[in-house]
């Protein structure tokens, strides 16, 4: 074991997600504590693939400013280490810039002056076809061989890093580190990996502390501090009325993940097979037996897309004919909508496009048919959806819809209804679909193939600025 | 006639990652663990026939220590398609909660 690891480190996890809402009070608590590093992820693919696509972060600047302005805070009157994985939500470079410039601004108020390392991850198309050409791009299940095609129709590829880009850039001094894309785990094994810990545990602590205080029992509170020593690690919540339990640590392990034992990471799985969880105080729990497995070097590629463009329109529904047969009515409806555009809009222009009902209130969630039996409901929500190759084709559908979507009878012969919609213009744009596109590893003998530093040291800029303003 | 909703204090589903869904089926004790987690009518085919999945490619694994069992499967569409509905798949289990297990 590396000799500067001895009596373990603690790494400060102030929140699941950067923006979330880092508390000042349990960043306090923890550093009084002793902390060597202060890390958290910044995003994932939960929310879908538009922030990939787009370059876009979900949360709102002034949520990342107030959080990273708390810890930057720390980071300078502690002299340890930000760790910040898949920046700006999806990792990618607009993501990873625009966090970049949150920090930077930051660094300006606080009158700081960090030596920051960016790990950019984003990905070349032409390098990848040329991996996947070698045979080095394999699929994961359900997915099959990666194409041409496949990647051309990604706007951004990211390749999900591991501890190593980060261990060499704590080794190269780094103040603050910015990652793109990151497994979640790796954001916070990577110190402890760094000061010479076990792996199993290090990568153990890492799943465990991923989303901050999901794995305590309480989960109004937002971070955990996390302990990794040399036959395994303890973690505890940041918030002094909270705690964590050996349940609500090992159940964690079950959280957005197929295999609640084995994780894979680059290079290597987490196994937790034989893992004992144990209360070692009221609010802490350690954790022995985990273990890492080496395995090939291989980074998991995600990459995302923009397709065709929807426009909505909502109406609430209350009238008894529709609602004593949600089903014929939903039919009858659709089949009309989809008539009238082919009727309403030239096929040329039209191309292909796609209608879809939810009746929220009914079946909306699924799509699928209620138990025989069902009562109707007091009332539904039925969305509409149109599908097409552009905005303006979309927001065209919706416009030769709208007479019949507010309209259309559930009984021929009575008078026409309003269904009740709630604004005007009735329609709305609502932009693309976005889609992720890949669900494949990359085989490389070095993560250097995929993962480019880039430095900025805000030290020496100011001795810069300085030197010129004595020089001149 | 025990159905899921009668012998799990607790059932979730929740995406993981784009590509894959996972049920985590806690009972509300070790007996009913025992007794239910490798229940056929938890197979692959239930998940085939409800949510259009792969059922070669479903994954089955009990975790005793927790009373649960876990259920993973590829979604027939990846999440966030043109009819996307559940984009978490965190409303996906509540169709489970009246399968009877015997």
């Amino acid at each position: 074991m590396d000799s500067r690891f001895a009596d373990g480190v603690k790494v400060l996890v102030p929140t699941g997600s950067l923006g979330a809402g880092v508390r000042e009070d349990e960043v306090a608590y923890g550093m009084a504590r002793g902390v060597d590093a202060i890390a958290s992820d910044a995003g994932s693919t939960d929310s879908g693939a538009a922030y990939l696509a787009t370059g876009k972060s979900k949360n709102n600047r002034g949520a990342v400013k107030r959080d990273l302005r708390i810890l930057m805070q720390a980071q300078a009157e502690h002299g340890v280490p930000i760790i910040i994985g898949t920046a700006g939500q999806a990792g990618g470079d607009l993501n990873l810039d625009w966090t970049r410039d949150i920090v930077l601004e930051l660094a300006g108020e606080l009158g700081i002056a960090p030596k920051i390392a960016l790990l950019r991850c984003e990905q070349d198309k032409a390098v990848l076809k040329r991996l996947n050409g070698d045979g080095r791009v394999k699929p994961l299940p359900p997915l099959g061989p990666l194409d041409d095609a496949t990647i051309d129709a990604c706007d951004h590829i990211v390749a999900a890093m591991g501890v190593e880009p980060y261990v060499a850039a704590l080794e190269a001094g780094a103040d603050i580190i910015l990652g793109g894309r990151s497994t979640d785990t790796a954001v916070l094994a990577a110190y402890p990996i760094w000061k010479g810990a076990p792996w199993g545990p290090a990568w153990h602590a890492g799943k465990t502390g991923e989303c901050g205080a999901q794995c305590t029992e309480e989960r109004e509170s937002s971070g955990v501090l996390l302990t990794v020593k040399a036959d395994g690690f303890e973690v505890e919540p940041l918030s002094e009325t909270n705690f964590c339990t050996p349940h609500s640590v090992s159940a964690h392990m079950l959280y957005e993940n197929t295999d609640p034992f084995r994780l894979i990471e680059p290079g290597g799985v987490l196994d937790v097979t034989r893992a004992h969880y144990e209360q070692c105080d009221r609010r802490t729990v350690r954790v022995t037996g985990s273990e890492w497995e080496k395995r090939p070097y291989t980074m998991k590629l995600e990459g995302a897309g923009g397709g065709k463009y929807q426009t909505l329109m909502l109406v609430g529904i209350q009238d008894p004919d529709v609602l004593n047969d949600i089903e014929g009515f939903h039919d009858r409806m659709l089949k009309v909508l989809n008539q009238r555009t082919r009727s309403a809009i030239p096929a040329e222009e039209l191309g292909e496009f796609h209608i879809s009902l939810r009746m929220y209130g009914w079946n909306g969630v699924t799509g699928q048919p209620v138990p025989a039996g069902t009562a109707p409901p007091p009332e539904i929500c039925m969305m509409f959806v149109a599908t097409a190759d552009t905005q303006e084709i979309a927001n065209s559908i919706a416009h030769a819809c709208n007479p019949y979507f507010f309209h259309y009878p559930a009984v021929m012969d009575k008078e026409l209804p309003s269904y009740g919609f709630a604004f005007t213009p009735a329609d709305v744009p609502r932009g693309r679909v976005y889609e992720f596109k890949l669900n494949h590893v990359v085989e490389v003998d070095d993560w250097r193939e995929l993962i480019r530093t880039e430095w900025i040291d805000l030290s020496e800029t100011e001795q810069g600025t300085m030197q010129e303003a004595v020089n001149g | 006639m025990a159905k899921v909703r009668d012998v799990c204090r607790h059932v979730r589903s929740k995406n993981a990652g784009p590509y894959w869904v996972t049920f985590d089926f806690f009972f509300d004790g070790p007996e009913n663990f025992e007794k239910y987690h490798a229940s056929p009518a938890l197979a692959p085919d239930l998940f085939a026939r409800l949510y259009g999945t792969d059922p070669a490619l479903v994954k089955h694994i009990p975790v005793a220590d927790l009373d649960m069992v876990k259920i993973s499967y590829p979604r027939a569409t990846p999440q966030g398609g043109v009819e996307e509905r559940d984009m978490h798949s965190g409303q996906q289990y509540v169709r489970v909660l009246d399968v009877e297990l015997d």
